[in-house]
C-alpha cells in the first residue's frame, strides 16, 4: 500500500479485520483502519460500501461480529455508544443529535449537566446553569464560532450550519481521544459548510484527531491528511490529497480502477 | 502536516460586505410586530394564559363585582386545587410527547384504597396515606413500563389503563364511597380550613402550591429536569447524548402516579369523602389545563406555572360565568374554544426562526 505515515507515532484508533454481517449481506469484511494522532482521516465510499458501518462498529452503535480495535494501543471492546464516549470519543451524527427545543448550553452539556458546587448542587441537586453557559460559550469561540453569543438561544432558532457547530462543539468539548464526524456537511450550503470544514481543521489544530466520513470529494481533499477508500465492504486503499487527484480516487471508489492501477504520486510524507 | 488557511468562520459567516444580496438585506430586515410576538411567545410561553388570566379577571369582576370578592376567589382556589395538583402529574407527561388519560383513574384508585383500608381494616391514617400514595406511584410506574416496553403508545397505554384502573377501584368498593366520619380524621387533614384574613384556604391548597414550586424547581433546576424535556423534545438526540430515555420516562409516569396519589389525598378533604364518581373526568380537566397553559402537546416545551394558570382559568371561568348567571353550556363552550385557540399559538410559536 501506498499509504503514507502521516503524523507518524502510534496510532489513536486501529482497527484490525474487521468483520460485520447483516444475514447474509456482509456489511464489513475484513476491514482495517488507523487513525494518527493529529490527523484528520476521510472515509469515503458508495453507499452500502461499508463506511457507515465502519464508524458504527469504531463508536460502539454496533458489535463487529469478529476483528479487534484498539484505542492507543489498548483492546476494547464496546457494547453501547455510551462505552465508546466514556473511552473518549465523540461522535457527530448525520441526524442533528440536537434538541431543537433546548438552548445552546442546554444541548452542549445534554446527559452531562453539572451541578453547582456546594451544597446548592450535592443537596439540592441544582444545576450550574451560568457556568455551563460561561463554558458553552468558550466551547463555541473555541471553534472560532464567535457569531453565536446568547447561549440561552433555543438551537432551532439557529441555521443548520449553526447547528452543526453546536454538534461539533459539544464533540470537540467532551473528546479526549478523537472525534467522529458522520456526513457533517451532508444536510448544509456551500457557505454552512466552509464553516464546518473550518472547525474541522480548528478540531485538529487543537490536536484532536477526526476520522471524517463523507462523500462529497471536495470537501474530503479540503481537509483531509488522509483518505481511506472503502469499496463493497473492504478497503480499497489508503491515500492522500497530495498523491492522488479526485478522479482518480473517485475511479478507485466505483470499482473503474484500483489503487495497484494507480498508485498516483510517489506519497511524500507531508 | 500542512495548516492550510480557509475561510475564517466569521468572515464565511459575514452577510454585509460590498455585495449585498437581495436575500441578505431580507434576513436583516427588522422583525415585524407580529414576529416579534412571536419571538416572545417562543421565549416565554406563559404569557399567553397569563393574559387570558388577567382578562379573564378584569370581565368577570366587572360582570359580577362578587367575582373579585375574597370569598368567591377563597372557592376558586379549593376547586382548583384538586385539578391543578392533578395536572402536574399531567404536565411532566405530556412534557414527555405522552398524554395520560388515566390520571383521574389513578387518583379515583390511590384514594378508594387508601380510604377503604382506614375505614374498614383500622389502618391508620398516616399509612393509609402512604399506601395511596404507593397505589398511584405503582400504577404510574405500570402505565411508564408499558409504554416503554412494549413500546405502546401513552395514548393507547393509558386509554386501556383508564378503565383498567377504574374497574379496580369499583371492584374494590363495589361501587361504595367512603364517608369521612368513618375514616380516621388524618384522611381529612387536607381539608383543614386556614383563615388568612377574609381568604378561607385549605391545607389541600397550600400542598398543591407546594407541590407547584417542588416540581417547577426540579423541572428547572436539575438534571432530571433537563432530561424530560430533552426526551420529550427529541428521544433520539437525547439517546445519542447517553440519556437512558426508558428510564426518564418510567420515573415520570411514576413521579406523575404519586402526585394522583397525593391529590387523592387533598380530594378526600375537600370533598369530606372519597367517592369512585369524584374527578372522573381529571384526565380531561388535567388536559384542558396543560394546554391552556401553553405546554406543548408535542412533547419538550412548557412550564408548570402556565398549567398552574391554566388551571386557574378554568375555575374563573366556571365562577365568573355562573356569577354572570350563564348558561353553565356557554362555560364548556368557552372552555372548548380556548383549548384550540392554545394549541393553535402552540403551533405558530413554534414554527418561530431566527
Amino acid at each position: 500500500m501506498t499509504s503514507n505515515q502521516s503524523a507518524g507515532g502510534q496510532p489513536v484508533l486501529s482497527a484490525r479485520g474487521l468483520v460485520k454481517t447483516f444475514g447474509r449481506v456482509v456489511g464489513l469484511d475484513g476491514v482495517d483502519l488507523d487513525l494518527y494522532p493529529g490527523e484528520v482521516l476521510a472515509i469515503i465510499g458508495d453507499n452500502g460500501a461499508g463506511k457507515s458501518t465502519l464508524i458504527k462498529c469504531a463508536t460502539g452503535a454496533m458489535i463487529p461480529d469478529a476483528g479487534e480495535i484498539l484505542l492507543d494501543g489498548q483492546h476494547v471492546s464496546f457494547k453501547r455508544p455510551q462505552d465508546a464516549k466514556q473511552a473518549g470519543i465523540e461522535t457527530v451524527y448525520q441526524t442533528l443529535a440536537v434538541a431543537p427545543a433546548l438552548d445552546i448550553a442546554s444541548n452542549l452539556f445534554l446527559g452531562r449537566e453539572r451541578r453547582r458546587p456546594g451544597p446548592l448542587g450535592s443537596v439540592l441537586r441544582v444545576l450550574d446553569h451560568k457556568g455551563m453557559r460561561t463554558d458553552a460559550a468558550k466551547a463555541m469561540s473555541d471553534l472560532g464560532i464567535g457569531t453565536l453569543q446568547n447561549m440561552g438561544q433555543a438551537v432551532e432558532t439557529l441555521s443548520g450550519g449553526q447547528r452543526q457547530a453546536v454538534a461539533v462543539a459539544r464533540a470537540a468539548a467532551f473528546a479526549t481521544k478523537l472525534i467522529v464526524l458522520d456526513e457533517p456537511t451532508a444536510a448544509l450550503g456551500v457557505r454552512e459548510t466552509n464553516q464546518v470544514l473550518s472547525m474541522i481543521e480548528r478540531v485538529r489544530e487543537n490536536g484532536m484527531p477526526v476520522i471524517l466520513i463523507s462523500h462529497n470529494m471536495p470537501n474530503v481533499f479540503q481537509v483531509a491528511d488522509r483518505i481511506q477508500i472503502q469499496r463493497l465492504g473492504r478497503s480499497a486503499g489508503v491515500v492522500t490529497p497530495t498523491s492522488h487527484t479526485m478522479n482518480e480516487v473517485v475511479a478507485i471508489m466505483t470499482g473503474a480502477t484500483t489503487l495497484e492501477e494507480t498508485p498516483g504520486q510517489v506519497a511524500s510524507a507531508t | 502536516m500542512e495548516n492550510t488557511t480557509h475561510p475564517d468562520p466569521d468572515v464565511a459567516l459575514a452577510t454585509s460586505g460590498p455585495t449585498t444580496t437581495a436575500a441578505d438585506t431580507f434576513a436583516a430586515r427588522r422583525r415585524s410586530p407580529v414576529q416579534r410576538v412571536q419571538h416572545l411567545l417562543h421565549s416565554h410561553p406563559a404569557i399567553s394564559p397569563l393574559l387570558v388570566l388577567v382578562a379573564s379577571w378584569l370581565v368577570f369582576s366587572q360582570l359580577n363585582s362578587r367575582f373579585a370578592s375574597a370569598g368567591s376567589l377563597s372557592l376558586v382556589l379549593q376547586q382548583a386545587a384538586v385539578i391543578a395538583a392533578l395536572a402536574v402529574g399531567q404536565t411532566l407527561i405530556i412534557l414527555t410527547a405522552g398524554i395520560d388519560l388515566s390520571c383521574g383513574a389513578i387518583a379515583i384508585l390511590a384514594m378508594l384504597v387508601g380510604a377503604k383500608m382506614s375505614a374498614e381494616h383500622g389502618v391508620p391514617g398516616p399509612l393509609a396515606v402512604v399506601i395511596a400514595l404507593a397505589v398511584g406511584l405503582l400504577a404510574g410506574m405500570a402505565n411508564g413500563l408499558l409504554v416503554t416496553r412494549l413500546k405502546l403508545p401513552p395514548f393507547i397505554v393509558t386509554l386501556g389503563t383508564l378503565s383498567v384502573f377504574t374497574a379496580l377501584g369499583l371492584l374494590y368498593t363495589k361501587g361504595q364511597a367512603v364517608q369521612a366520619i368513618d375514616m380516621p380524621d388524618f384522611m381529612t387533614w387536607t381539608g383543614t380550613v386556614i383563615k388568612l384574613g377574609d381568604f378561607v384556604i385549605t391545607y389541600g391548597v397550600v400542598m398543591a402550591v407546594v407541590l407547584y414550586v417542588v416540581m417547577a424547581f426540579v423541572l428547572g433546576q436539575t438534571r432530571w429536569g433537563r432530561h424530560v424535556y430533552a426526551v420529550g423534545n427529541d428521544a433520539e438526540a437525547a439517546r445519542l447524548a447517553g440519556i437512558s430515555v426508558s428510564r426518564v420516562l418510567v420515573s415520570v409516569y411514576a413521579v406523575a402516579g404519586l402526585i394522583y396519589g397525593l391529590t387523592a389525598w387533598i380530594q378526600i378533604g375537600r370533598a369530606d369523602a372519597a367517592s369512585p364518581n369524584a374527578i372522573t373526568d381529571g384526565n380531561l380537566e388535567t388536559i384542558t389545563a396543560v394546554v391552556i397553559g401553553g405546554t406543548s402537546l408535542f412533547g419538550g416545551r412548557g412550564a408548570l406555572v402556565g398549567t398552574a394558570l391554566g388551571a386557574l382559568i378554568v375555575y374563573f371561568f366556571r365562577s365568573g360565568l355562573s356569577l354572570a348567571g350563564v348558561d353553565d353550556q356557554y362555560r364548556i363552550l368557552a372552555i372548548g374554544v380556548l383549548v384550540i385557540a392554545a394549541v393553535a399559538v402552540d403551533q405558530w410559536i413554534r414554527k418561530v426562526r431566527a
